[in-house]
């Protein structure tokens, strides 16, 4: 195992670590924007999707980008935006 | 490392820790709409680091460029609008279209990415796996979710057959990759053969476990990123991938044990008989009492306390501004009024919630489980909108479907209406012996037409 994937390993299970201790203690009230705030999250996959970019030179690799592009800033987008409506909603009564 | 590099990496760091502290803060309904802007705020530097990364690497085609530009707006604007427009009832199988395209998203990416390495080639086909199956099945659930797919269950034939022949795809296409080179072409197949397994494994569940299975495609969803992230060797990939994952994992868990049934059973699938059957009105038991809405509406003018009780039945009538009215219009009058919620009540984790947030319930008339329980004894009438498992008393006993569920102690209060389309079942497929409580009346309507009916009866014969 090459001291980078040890290193990529660590971070990926102290993440975890991470994400169970600081999610554990939302209430059943939070579920739903929780879990559509965490589906936001997941959209830095459009980092990714930005990475392989550079990496991308024939015509079939441009379409896949482009579909790969569409899919993540969708997720990224909409995802913010509706978490925040739902937000929105919960603290204009507090 | 050069300076570039090293402020680009502690930028990422920056954002990794956006993603954790947006989340703690989420733990608050008064914090939680600045923990999702600070996460948020996060994710756009870190997009934006992204953009002076590959300017700066001068690697990338102006054909690429186009590509990712073009792709990005037009996902973005979709992604916008579907946010902006969605009704707070369609909210599970929006936030599932949005798991599916992160998931396809990812599964691309190692697609599009030719791993070299025996680390990218490993992450890779755990990235294609995992990330295209979350794509599939989230697009189907969202499917059950919108009604455009049948929400029962949908048994394949040979089902069990053709899962056993995909996994062994799965496994030949991944040693295929990693022992033997196999490429692009062994990466693809992987990917056909979790998009289908995707489908294979989401049609079998009941549309009532849908809470579970989407908590569940979310955090694959995570994994995959973390996946996307290993091969790209990205540490905000990995950072948000594993956040997401935690996340996902807690959500399933917390909504198995609200329905007392073990994961593995939920994917297996095919529980009781789906959503609702209609069942002409009072037929088939003779023991249930009929109550009209003005009796119904006079009973609930002078009761002391009332709990109202609401289901998927309230979701799917977009009924929650009128349940919030007539617990208004009796706050008005004295009456005591409190929301018991099932934790699994609705198709997503906390849907009541939400719904009862967009219609201004107070947010100290909201009780879980827990905090319902113990008054229902001297509750004086319980008004259960569209909700029917979550208060079988039968859960009580052993030997039935829904034995060992926590349920809601409605049968507990001194009387109970109950709004209901029909005597159909609830996802169980079995009867609710509540209905024929003699405590127990029945108001049979739509939850919006019946809800109506209450406020029209309250305001004319209980001033």
């Amino acid at each position: 195992m090459s001291p980078l994937l040890l290193a990529d390993l660590t971070v990926f299970t102290l993440g975890l670590l991470v994400g169970f201790e600081v999610i554990s203690k939302v209430p059943a009230t939070l579920h739903t924007p929780l879990m559509s705030g965490a589906n936001a999250i997941h959209g830095v996959v459009l980092v990714g999707v930005m990475l392989l970019a550079a990496t991308i030179s024939t015509p079939a690799g441009y379409a896949l980008l482009a579909v790969a592009a569409f899919f993540a800033a969708m997720n990224v987008a909409g995802g913010y935006v509706v978490t925040d409506r739902m937000l929105a909603m919960f603290r204009s009564r507090s | 490392m050069s300076a570039f590099d090293t402020i680009v990496h502690l930028i990422y760091l920056a954002c990794a820790t956006a993603f954790v502290v947006g989340l703690h803060l989420m733990n608050a309904p008064a914090t939680a709409r600045r923990g999702n802007q600070v996460s948020a705020a996060g994710m756009g530097v870190a997009i934006l680091t992204t953009v002076a990364v590959l300017i700066d690497g001068g690697r990338i085609n102006a054909y690429a460029a186009w590509a990712l530009g073009l792709g990005s707006a037009a996902g973005a604007v979709a992604g916008l609008v579907a946010a902006r427009v969605v009704r707070m009832t369609a909210m599970p199988q929006l936030v599932s279209l949005f798991n599916a395209v992160g998931g396809g998203a990812a599964a691309l990416i190692a697609l599009g990415e030719h791993p070299a390495t025996t680390q990218a080639e490993v992450t890779g086909v755990l990235d294609v796996l995992i990330g295209a199956l979350t794509f599939s099945g989230s697009l189907i659930a969202s499917g059950k979710l919108a009604g455009r797919v049948p929400g029962r269950p949908i048994i394949v034939p040979y089902g069990r057959l053709i899962s056993i022949g995909l996994a062994v795809v799965a496994v030949v296409t991944a040693v295929l990759v990693v022992g033997f080179d196999g490429g692009a072409p062994a990466l693809w197949g992987a990917a056909a053969a979790a998009l289908a397994a995707g489908v294979l494994l989401t049609l079998p569940i009941g549309g009532a476990d849908m809470p579970v299975v989407i908590s569940l495609l979310n955090a694959c969803t995570g994994t995959a990123v973390a996946m996307a992230g290993f091969v790209l060797e990205s540490t905000p990939l990995i950072i948000a991938g594993a956040l997401v994952g935690a996340a996902g994992a807690i959500l399933t868990k917390l909504m198995a044990d609200a329905m007392n049934r073990p994961i593995g059973a939920i994917i297996a699938g095919g529980y009781g008989t789906g959503d609702a059957i209609a069942v002409a009105a009072g037929a088939g038991s003779s023991s249930v009492r009929e109550i009209t809405a003005d009796d119904a509406a006079i009973q609930l003018a002078y009761a002391g306390r009332v709990v109202i009780v609401p289901g998927y039945g309230l979701a799917a009538a977009q009924a929650q501004h009128e349940a919030v009215a007539l617990a208004q219009a009796l706050t008005e009058r004295g009456v005591e009024v409190s929301y018991a919620i099932h934790p699994v009540a609705g198709r997503m984790p906390g849907h009541m919630n939400v719904l009862l947030a967009e219609a201004n319930a107070p947010y100290e008339q909201l009780a879980d489980l827990e905090e319902s329980n113990p008054g229902f004894p001297r509750t004086d009438v319980a008004l259960v909108i569209g909700a029917n498992d979550v208060t079988n008393p039968a859960a009580r006993r052993p030997g039935n479907p829904v034995s060992g569920m926590p349920i809601l102690d409605v049968d507990r209060a001194k009387s109970v209406i109950v709004i209901k389309r029909s005597l159909g079942h609830g996802y169980a497929g079995i009867d609710n012996e509540l209905y024929a409580d003699p405590r127990t009346a029945m108001l049979f309507a739509d939850a919006k037409a019946g809800l109506g009916a209450l406020l029209a009866g309250l305001s004319a014969y209980a001033r």
